[in-house]
């Protein structure tokens, strides 16, 4: 089926039916890049009350809100959810949606892969929530530390649930991140070489590359823990000869690097969004690509900082603890980029902006807190204390989460065609960042005065409950303001002051089309000559709109691939078979053949060769 | 979306197919990567059982021979291929076929054996190893010849010929890299006695 762009007339009156269909089966990268953040929007809430119910436990000393075992649930499924079904996902979603548009492609390289991984991380995230349903939620945290995964000390299927759903959200990002390459490295439009690339779309291309690195050691270290778990052998047992510690150094050669795959893409965001609110282009593009690629290196060299206390050798130890101090460089070398940029721009304060300047702010202390940390003698004090979990949130909660609620109001107009109202917008913002400090800065002394994080309470008399209640107004805190965001997506949706096609003057390929942009993208594009390709050097302001329209050479016929239902599919035949390695052999069968089914169908799908 | 690659042409002049299953390929790596340095982190910690020394080292080099042949025959698949010669495509591709076939089967009887003799994935640290690391290299290579005879299929069809040799090509990248894994697994598990 091959459509012709201007034929194809907004259909007005559509059944409920045909648009379920419509967004089931489609592989056009924007729509699929709309459910992964709506996806991962649901599990942020999901992921954020249970984060409200560990604070009211720890609101005070000895309290019995959750039973212990619950609240290693929450803990665990809060954890869990953050990283993989919350950052992860909203991070693939604003890629999907904007990566092709910012190098003027069509579409993602590989459009079904891109719904298959779509599914992957939906149906994957279902089956990690049904735990809840049988038996018991994972319990072991977000790291899973064996032997307390292994059967003796994790009796339910919980940690099975875990292996399995991450498994299959991990197909999901393995797929979405060879997308990725393939889309940045082979689809740029003529004119976007890589050195006029916009800085996210970088970030992106390096979080790819670690997701395809990263990721096999983790399957590697589920799939022995699974067969510990299931099939009798001890790979994390030391009665057999075996060391627990295997888990550690498998999870954390992941682990680390998956904190940089969440963050990269944060800082992309904001090196987009600072120079608009600016009015300067970026300080320092090189530096700061350079920057982007040297920590996606040094971020395979750094994992044992997880573990100082577990009895390196002193040598290793230190060895690490330098590579992680290495690592700030670039990191630093960052933080001044921003700086730079906005050092004499006329600034705009948006509710963007402001997001983004916190984030630089708050995204400080937790560098500064990790150098700390990184530091052999002073993480043996500070280790497995409320320390690590303020370094922590400082860089994802102050980093990620702050960076992307800049990108959401920074790109929404461009996603539907509305603002999301402004002053809405700073009430949110204003909560969410005094709630955030309230919650996570106490969290620094709360450490230092050594109390110990994962456990359920702690004793009254310690000194730490005034601290622990000031972090759990900060959570609800931060709670109002979510409240708000949603309600401001949710009413700006339909009353938003519509947007236009540039409605910051942005500078770069997506801004160049209207809002939300037609199902092939473009109709023509702008001839690119610089990393700012809506602006115009000697006028010196952005294009307008009619402008860009008048330098843009009309594309005469696109194809567009056709829907296809193969993917989901797929999807539901590999998580039945995870399902099924869970439950009963029977499944997996029916997995299988479904998976098999999808399989031929996919391949004989006519359109895309 | 191929029509538009058509079109325009990429920007690498790569192939999407390539550039993607070579990315697929690196990730795939690392995968085993892992699992060879978890065999080489247990191996000689055993505290009971049966080792090493049960291994047929005469048997196994001759289905390692085997299977390296199989990527010549997969290379030479490709290149007949490429001339338009679809006599020898065919036939090279069912000797690619049959090899992988020759490799997976001496592999289950190697197991069957070793079973018989008291080696099983539980015995101990190197049972958990071994058949996880030649497991996971097994179920790879079996998965291959799957993808091979789905492709035999599509070549009896007369589908492929020098204007579209891509899915051959890219059949031939995952078969090779299986081999290239086995040329690392074969001395570290068989001849480094640890
Ligand atoms: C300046 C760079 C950084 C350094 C030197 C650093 C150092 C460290 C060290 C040494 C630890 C271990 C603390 C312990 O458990 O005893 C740690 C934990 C952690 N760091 Fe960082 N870090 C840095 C940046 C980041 C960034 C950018 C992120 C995320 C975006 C991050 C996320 C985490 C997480 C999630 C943990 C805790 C993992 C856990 O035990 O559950 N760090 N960091
Ligand atoms: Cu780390």
């Amino acid at each position: 089926m091959a459509t012709q762009a201007e034929a194809l007339p907004a259909p007005r009156v559509v059944s409920w039916w045909s648009t379920l269909v419509d967004w089931l089966t489609t592989v056009d990268h924007k729509k699929i890049g709309i459910m992964y953040v709506a996806g991962a929007l649901f599990f942020l809430a999901v992921g954020g009350i249970e984060a409200l119910a560990i604070r009211v436990q720890l609101a005070g000393p000895e309290r019995a809100f959750l039973h212990p075992q619950t609240y290693n649930e929450m803990l665990t499924m809060h954890g869990t959810t953050m990283i993989f079904l919350a950052a992860m996902p909203i991070l693939a979603g604003l890629g999907n949606y904007f990566v092709p548009l910012m190098i003027g492609a069509r579409d993602m390289a590989f459009p079904r892969l891109n719904a298959l991984g779509l599914w992957l991380f939906i149906l994957g995230s279902i089956l990690l929530y049904l735990s809840f349903f049988s038996g018991g939620a994972p319990d072991a945290g977000w790291f899973a530390y064996a032997p307390l995964t292994t059967k003796t000390y994790s009796p339910h299927k919980g940690m099975d649930f875990w292996i399995l759903g991450l498994m299959v959200t991990g197909i999901a990002s393995i797929a979405g991140s060879i997308n990725f390459i393939v889309t940045i490295l082979n689809m740029r439009a003529p004119g976007v070489k890589l050195n006029r690339m916009p800085v996210f779309v970088w970030t992106m291309l390096v979080t790819s590359f670690l997701i395809v690195f990263a990721f096999p050691s983790l399957t590697v270290a589920q799939v022995l823990l699974f067969l510990d778990r299931n099939f009798g052998t001890g790979f994390y047992a030391a009665e057999v000869g075996a060391t627990p510690i295997l888990w550690q150094h498998l999870f954390w050669f992941f682990g680390h690097p998956e904190v940089y795959i969440v963050v990269l893409p944060a800082f992309g965001m904001v090196s987009e969004i600072i120079p608009v609110f600016s009015r300067k282009p970026i300080f320092g593009y090189t530096a700061l690509v350079y920057a982007t690629v040297a920590i996606g290196f040094i971020s395979f060299t750094v994992w044992a900082h997880h573990m100082f206390a577990v009895g390196l050798p002193p040598v290793v130890a230190y060895a690490f603890g330098a590579a992680s101090m290495i690592i700030a460089v670039p990191t630093a070398i960052k933080i001044f980029n921003w700086i730079f940029t906005m050092w004499k721009g006329s600034l705009r304060l948006t509710t963007a902006m402001l997001f983004a300047i916190s984030f630089v702010a708050m995204f400080v202390i937790g560098g500064l807190s990790g150098i700390m940390l990184a530091t052999v003698p002073v993480d043996w004090q500070l280790t497995d204390t409320y320390f690590v979990v303020a370094h922590f949130h400082y860089t994802l909660f102050g980093g990620v989460l702050l960076s992307v609620l800049a990108a959401c109001y920074y790109w929404f107009p461009k996603m539907f065609g509305r603002k999301l109202d402004e002053r809405w917008g700073k009430v949110h913002w204003l909560l969410t960042f005094v709630g955030f400090n309230l919650t996570f800065l106490p969290m620094h002394w709360l450490g230092l005065d050594g109390m110990p994080r994962r456990i359920a309470t702690y004793g009254a008399g310690l000194g730490w409950d005034l601290l622990n209640f000031i972090a759990t107004v900060g959570a609800f805190t931060i709670a109002a303001g979510t409240a708000i965001f949603i309600l401001n997506i949710v009413v700006s949706l339909r009353k938003g002051e519509p947007a236009g096609d540039n409605p910051w003057e942005g500078w770069t390929l997506e801004w160049a089309t209207s809002s939300p942009p037609p199902a092939h993208n473009f109709d023509g594009l702008p001839p690119v000559r610089s990393r700012r390709p809506l602006w115009d050097a000697e006028k010196k302001r952005v294009l307008t709109p009619d402008e860009v329209r008048a330098l843009s050479t009309p594309d005469e016929h696109v194809h567009l691939p056709p829907p296809s239902v193969w993917p989901l599919v797929v999807a539901a035949g590999i998580t039945a078979i995870a399902a099924g390695l869970i439950y009963t052999m029977f499944v997996a069968v029916i997995g299988v053949l479904i998976f098999l089914a999808g399989v031929v169908g996919w391949i004989q799908q006519e359109g895309y060769h | 979306m191929t029509a538009h690659v058509e079109k325009h042409g990429t920007t690498l002049g790569l192939d999407h197919r390539k550039l993607g299953f070579w990315t697929f390929l690196a990730s795939e790596a690392v995968f085993f990567m892992s699992l060879i340095v978890v065999f080489i982190i247990y191996s000689g910690r055993s505290t009971e059982g049966p080792g090493q020394e049960l291994l047929n080292i005469p048997l196994t080099a001759f289905n390692t021979f085997v299977l390296l042949t199989s990527s010549l025959a997969m290379v030479l698949t490709i290149d007949a291929a490429r001339r338009g010669n679809q006599r020898g495509l065919k036939f090279w591709l069912l000797m690619t076929i049959l090899m992988g076939a020759f490799f997976v089967g001496v592999q289950i009887y190697e197991y069957r054996k070793l079973i018989h003799e008291g080696l099983t994935l539980t015995s101990n640290l190197f049972g958990m190893t071994f058949y996880t690391l030649t497991g996971f290299h097994g179920a790879h290579v079996t998965f291959g010849v799957l993808w091979l005879i789905a492709t035999y299929i599509k070549a009896l069809q007369g589908k492929f010929g020098p204007d579209n040799y891509i899915p051959l090509d890219v059949a031939g990248l995952y078969w090779h890299f299986v081999d290239l894994v086995w040329v690392f697994i074969f001395p570290i598990v068989y001849l480094i006695r640890w």
